[in-house]
C-alpha cells in the first residue's frame, strides 16, 4: 500500500516540474514537502529501534521498563557492568579473533580465483560459478549437522580453528563471487598492456590488476568480517566455553534474570563500530553483489 | 608477495606432472591442460577449501540423511573411552517420512516458509523500489536520508532483533505505545503465533529494505536519464513512464535481488531464532529453524535434520534454477 502512495507522490513532483519550466528535478513546494515527510517517516521507522535501544543503555537496569524514567537517571552503569563485569569484552576478543582470521582466510583465497573467472575461459568455468551461488543457497541446516560431527571428530569443537573452517564454507563461495563482480568492472585493456609487457597472467593480477580492486578487496573482506561477526547459528552451538558475540549476547537475555540493561549496552557497543564502517563503505558493496548475479 | 613466488614456483612442474600421455583420448585433455592449467591452478585454491569444507561435508550428510543417527548413537569419546558408532542404514526412511508428510510437521512448515518468504520478499521489494525511487533525485539531505535509511543494514542482524525483542515486549513494549498513537490496538507481539508471525515479518522487512534499496538506487541511476527525456518528449504520463521505462530498465537488477532475498529469507535463520527465543509453540519457525532446533534441542535427531537440510537445499536449487531460466527466456 505505502509503495503506492509514495510512488505516486514522487512522480506527481517530477510531473510538475516537467510541466512548468524544461528544469528536470525542479519540484514544487508541495512535491517538496511530501518527498521530505515521506523521506523523514522512513528514516525514522529506520533509525528508532537503534535510536532505542541506544538510549535505554543509558539508564539503570530497569530502563527498558521505565523508559521515562530513564532522562532522569542518565547513567553509564550498563556500559561499567558490562565491560568490567561480564565476559563481554572477552566475547569481543574471541570474535574478532574468529572473524578477522575468516576475513583473511577468504579474501586472500578467493582472490585469484575471482580473477581467473572474470578473464580466463576454461572448461569448469560456468559450473564453478554454479557452484559458488549454489553455496550461497545452502541453508544452515545442510551443513551444521555433518560439520559438528566432523568437527567433534578432529576435536575442533570450541576452538578458533574450528570455527574459522566453518566460516570459510560461507566466505570463500561468497568472497570468489563478489570478487568476479568486481573484476569485471576493470577494463580488460589493462590486461592487456601487461601481458604486451611481459607479465605472466598472474603477474598481471597481482601488480596491476589487486592494486586496482583494492576498493572492491575493502569492501569483499569487510562483509565477510561482518558476516562472521554477526553469525549466529554456527557459533552458539559450536562455541561451548568461548562464545562470540553472537552466541554470548543473548545469554543476557536467556539467563533466569534477564539483564536487558547489559544486553542494550552490549548491542550499542558492537553495532557502533560495525556501522560506522558500513556507512563509510556501503556505496561499494551493492555493485560486487549484483555484478556477479547479472553477469553470471 | 610470498604467495606469488610460491605459486609460480610450483606451477611449471604441475603440467609435466600430468602432461604423461595415458593413451589415446587423454591427449585432448592433456592438450586442454596444456591451455587451461594456469586458470585451473588459479581456481585451485578456492575448489580445494569448497571440496573439503563444503563438498566432503554435504556428501556426509547425505549419507547421515540415509541412517537413524541421533545424538545417542553416534561415535563419541567420553574421556578416553570411545564408543563406536551405531546408527545403521535406512535407505530413503527419513526422505519418506518428510515427503509423505508422515512427521506431520514437514507440510505446515512448507507453508509458513513459502507464506513468510512471498511475503517478506514482496513487501521488501516495494518498499525498496519506493525508497529507492525518493531518494534517486537531487535534493537536500540526499546524504542524510540514505544513510538513515541503510542503518538497519549496517548494524549486524542479532542486534536489531534485540532491538525488536525489547520494542515488541507485551507490557513495556514501546511498539505497542507508538501503534496506539496511530489508533490501532495493543498486542502480545511475542505471545499468540498469529501475533509472532506478523512480528517476525516486520523485523526482517526492516532488515531487509536498505539492501534492496541500495541495489534498485543502484540500478535506477543505471538508466539513461536520455529515455525518460525521450518518453517525456512523446507526452507519456508519469505512470507510463515508470511502467515502460523504469521498469524495464530495472529488469536486471530486479531479478537479480529478487532471486538472492527469495534465497536469504527461506534461509533467514536468525531473526526467527533470536526474535521468539524459547517462547514458540512451534508454529513460527520455518523449515530451516526447525531443522536446527531438529538438530540440537532435545535428544539431536541429526540424521532428520540432515534429510531436512537436504530437502531444503533441493527446493531452493530447484527454485533458483527455474527462475534463472525463466529470465533467460523472458530477455531473448
Amino acid at each position: 500500500m505505502s509503495a503506492t502512495i509514495q510512488r505516486g507522490t514522487a512522480r506527481t513532483g517530477t510531473a510538475s516540474a516537467g510541466r512548468g519550466t524544461r528544469g528536470r528535478g525542479q519540484r514544487s513546494t508541495g512535491a517538496s514537502l511530501a518527498l521530505h515527510a515521506t523521506l523523514i517517516a522512513a528514516s525514522a521507522v529506520a533509525v528508532f529501534p537503534v535510536l532505542w535501544i541506544v538510549f535505554i543503555s543509558f539508564g539503570p537496569d530497569s530502563a527498558w521498563q521505565q523508559p521515562g524514567q530513564v532522562v532522569h537517571h542518565l547513567g553509564l552503569d550498563n556500559y561499567r557492568f558490562v565491560l568490567l563485569h561480564s565476559s563481554f569484552p572477552s566475547w569481543m576478543l574471541n570474535s574478532v579473533i574468529v572473524a578477522g582470521a575468516t576475513m583473511l582466510v577468504g579474501v586472500f583465497i578467493a582472490a585469484s580465483a575471482g580473477y581467473a573467472i572474470s578473464r580466463m575461459r576454461f572448461p569448469g568455468h560456468r559450473q564453478l560459478m554454479w557452484v559458488f551461488l549454489v553455496t550461497q543457497m545452502f541453508p544452515v541446516a545442510v551443513l551444521i549437522v555433518p560439520l559438528y560431527n566432523l568437527m567433534a571428530r578432529l576435536d575442533l569443537l570450541d576452538s578458533y580453528l574450528g570455527l574459522v573452517l566453518v566460516y570459510c564454507t560461507i566466505a570463500v563461495p561468497f568472497c570468489a563471487w563478489m570478487l568476479k563482480g568486481y573484476f569485471d568492472t576493470i577494463p580488460r585493456e589493462i590486461d592487456e598492456a601487461g601481458r604486451v609487457d611481459g607479465l605472466t597472467p598472474f603477474g598481471t593480477f597481482w601488480r596491476l590488476i589487486l592494486p586496482l580492486a583494492r576498493p572492491g578487496l575493502a569492501v569483499t573482506a569487510f562483509y565477510s568480517f561482518l558476516t562472521a561477526w554477526g553469525e549466529v547459528a554456527y557459533s552458539s552451538q559450536f562455541m561451548k566455553t568461548h562464545y562470540t558475540l553472537a552466541a554470548g549476547l543473548p545469554t543476557y537475555a536467556s539467563s533466569i534474570r534477564a539483564n536487558w540493561g547489559a544486553m542494550t549496552a552490549g548491542s550499542v557497543l558492537i553495532a557502533i563500530p560495525a556501522a560506522v564502517v558500513f556507512l563509510l563503505v556501503q556505496r561499494h558493496l551493492v555493485t560486487g553483489l549484483t555484478a556477479g548475479g547479472t553477469k553470471g | 608477495m610470498t604467495t606469488a613466488t610460491v605459486e609460480r614456483a610450483e606451477r611449471p612442474g604441475r603440467p609435466a606432472r600430468s602432461k604423461e600421455p595415458r593413451r589415446g583420448l587423454l591427449t585432448t585433455i592433456a592438450r586442454a591442460w596444456d591451455r587451461h592449467w594456469y586458470a585451473w591452478a588459479m581456481v585451485a585454491p578456492v575448489v580445494i577449501v569448497i571440496g573439503v569444507l563444503v563438498l566432503y561435508p554435504l556428501g556426509y550428510g547425505v549419507y547421515l540423511s540415509f541412517t537413524n543417527a541421533t545424538a545417542q548413537n553416534v561415535a563419541t569419546n567420553i574421556g578416553p573411552v570411545h564408543i563406536p558408532a551405531s546408527y545403521h542404514f535406512v535407505g530413503l526412511h527419513n526422505y519418506w517420512q518428510i515427503v509423505s508428510g508422515k512427521d506431520g510437521d514437514f507440510y505446515p512448515r512448507l507453508e509458513w516458509t513459502v507464506i513468510w518468504t512471498v511475503a517478506c520478499v514482496a513487501i521488501t521489494y516495494s518498499l525498496g523500489l519506493a525508497m529507492a525511487m525518493l531518494l534517486n533525485r537531487p535534493m537536500r539531505f540526499r546524504l542524510l536520508y540514505r544513510l538513515a535509511l541503510i542503518l538497519p543494514w549496517a548494524v549486524p542482524a542479532f542486534v536489531g532483533v534485540f532491538a525488536w525483542r525489547l520494542m515488541f515486549n507485551a507490557q513495556y513494549g514501546v511498539f505497542n505505545d507508538l501503534i496506539n498513537v496511530v489508533g490501532l490496538p495493543s498486542q502480545d507481539w511475542l505471545g499468540t503465533p498469529f501475533a509472532q508471525k506478523v512480528a517476525v515479518i516486520i523485523v526482517n522487512v526492516w532488515c531487509g529494505v536498505p539492501f534492496m534499496m541500495v541495489a534498485i538506487l543502484g540500478g535506477l541511476q543505471a538508466v539513461p536519464t536520455e529515455l525518460y527525456e525521450a518518453a517525456e518528449m512523446d507526452g507519456a504520463s508519469p505512470l507510463q513512464r515508470f511502467t515502460h521505462v523504469t521498469v524495464p530498465g530495472l529488469r536486471p537488477v530486479t531479478s537479480t535481488v529478487i532471486l538472492l532475498s527469495t534465497v536469504w529469507t527461506f534461509n533467514m535463520f536468525p531473526i526467527i531464532y533470536l526474535l521468539l527465543g524459547s517462547n514458540t509453540s512451534g508454529d513460527t519457525d520455518i523449515l530451516v529453524t526447525f531443522a536446527y532446533e531438529k538438530a540440537f534441542v532435545g535428544i539431536s535427531d541429526y540424521a532428520g535434520a540432515a534429510s531436512y537440510g537436504i530437502v531444503i537445499l533441493l527446493i531452493l536449487v530447484a527454485f533458483s534454477t527455474f527462475y534463472r531460466s525463466r529470465i533467460k527466456t523472458e530477455q531473448s
